[in-house]
């Protein structure tokens, strides 16, 4: 059952208190290759937004770019008003990203890693909240496994657990979450962002299989009319 | 609230207590090369006394660049480094976190391994005594420097040589005035110039090097 994506029509310039994240005349690169340039984006509560593009145009460098992991070559990013500079490491609470790798350790259990996580980043970390997430995500019969002898969809879903715990921050930047998912964990998935939509929050993605989320409709933003050659 | 040094210090000792082997490694290589000195250089016990101090601070400093050339590559490998780097708090407590860790688990077994050591070099007391006090303060040096390298040469190939030429002259001072203090306490001198330098040492390294390992960090993640 596919969702139609709508297409998003570029940013409003003006300073909308609505805006939850905002991207101006931002530029990134890859090495010494400029990847994109004069991009504007701006995502208001309640939407989720597919980012499109090639390989290699640069989809997960954007996310890395808006998660404050590295430097635009010029332009601006602001979180709720600020810029990341603006903001100081305390302003990172109001996103969560989520990228290719799990962040998990193989010696740790399932439980302990989400706990490491949620630690450090703040969120509740006691046992009931974790098992809770993890049984969100259909891994509580894995969560005193060392994560080691999880297969790779299993390893996704605990990375994925700590979203349930992430409520609370606005924005979700997430790479390719669905890759390694089968059915059942996309569905586990499309609620938790369904639920994080509906309580306000916005989502960024990318994933290269089509997405079955319908509430609410996914938003397209397409990387190529920013790409360079 | 976050509790980035807390909670990074903790993962990395748990860590550590699951892969005992590993972590008793750079213990292991300590005692091992400290043994085969007198087995190298002869028996006489007037130059293995003389020399004690030396190869002790030397072994403990190479034992200390065993372990810490890993001290990130991990973390960056899969990815648990830049969720580090995402925690709503400095960098600088993680820098912090993981310099302790280290320290916990290679420099302080070093510190006490090193009266065992002092027997196969005849050392008299006093002299023993001033070793593990100049390695109590030497010791988180190296873990400091030691982090600094490996956060510098993070995700390069030949790191791990890097790594070892970046931090072994920085550990020169603090080699110098350890197994100096020593000496001088043999001399039947009072050491406490060397311990009042290499305490000053600690200060500097400890207040400078976190913030350069935050730096180092944040563009291995670029």
């Amino acid at each position: 059952m596919q969702s139609q994506p709508v297409t998003v029509a570029t940013a409003p310039r003006s300073v909308d208190a609505a805006v939850v994240l905002e991207a101006r005349a931002l530029a990134g690169q890859r090495g010494d290759r400029a990847l994109f340039s004069g991009l504007e984006m701006a995502l208001v509560p309640g939407s989720v937004t597919w980012l499109r593009g090639r390989n290699g145009r640069g989809k997960t460098s954007l996310l890395r770019l808006l998660a404050g992991l590295s430097t635009p070559m010029s332009g601006e990013i602001r979180v709720a008003g600020r810029t990341l500079r603006e903001g100081g490491p305390a302003w990172r609470r109001h996103w969560v990203y989520i990228g290719h790798q799990n962040a998990l350790k193989d010696d740790l259990s399932a439980t302990e890693a989400v706990r490491f996580l949620a630690r450090l980043h703040g969120l509740p970390a006691d046992d009931a909240l974790i098992a809770q997430a993890l049984k969100r995500m259909g891994v509580a019969n894995r969560q005193h496994a060392p994560v080691r002898t999880l297969s790779q969809g299993q390893r996704r879903r605990v990375a994925l657990a700590r979203l349930v715990l992430s409520m609370g921050a606005p924005v979700w930047l997430l790479d390719e979450p669905f890759d390694a998912l089968d059915t059942d964990g996309i569905t586990a998935l499309n609620d938790i962002i369904a639920a994080h939509a509906a309580a306000g929050g916005c989502v960024l993605l990318t994933s290269h299989q089509p997405l079955t989320l319908t509430q609410p409709v996914p938003a397209v933003f397409d990387l190529e009319p920013y790409a360079c050659a | 609230m976050p509790e980035v040094f807390s909670s990074v210090l903790a993962r990395d000792l748990k860590l550590a207590s699951r892969r005992r082997i590993d972590a008793l490694l750079p213990l292991a290589f300590f005692i091992v090369a400290i043994s085969l000195f007198p087995l190298g250089v002869g028996p006489e016990p007037g130059m293995l006394r003389d020399m004690a101090p030396g190869v002790v601070w030397v072994c403990a400093l190479l034992a200390s660049m065993l372990s810490v050339g890993s001290l990130f590559a991990g973390d960056h490998a899969d990815g648990s480094l830049e969720q580090m780097l995402l925690a709503p708090q400095s960098a600088m407590a993680l820098a912090a976190a993981k310099c302790t860790a280290h320290w916990l688990v290679t420099g302080l077994p070093l510190i006490v391994a090193t009266p065992l050591v002092g027997l196969l070099f005849d050392m008299s007391g006093p002299a023993l005594a001033a070793l593990v006090a100049g390695l109590v303060l030497g010791t988180p040096i190296l873990s400091l420097l030691g982090a600094l390298g490996a956060a510098l040469t993070l995700g390069l190939r030949s790191g791990g040589m890097l790594l070892i030429l970046i931090v072994l002259p920085l550990a020169i001072p603090a080699l110098i005035f350890g197994a100096g203090a020593v000496g001088t306490i043999e001399a039947g001198m009072s050491a406490s110039g060397h311990f009042s330098l290499l305490g000053a040492l600690l200060i500097t390294t400890a207040i400078g090097v976190p913030p350069a390992i935050a730096a180092a960090l944040r563009i291995s993640t670029e």
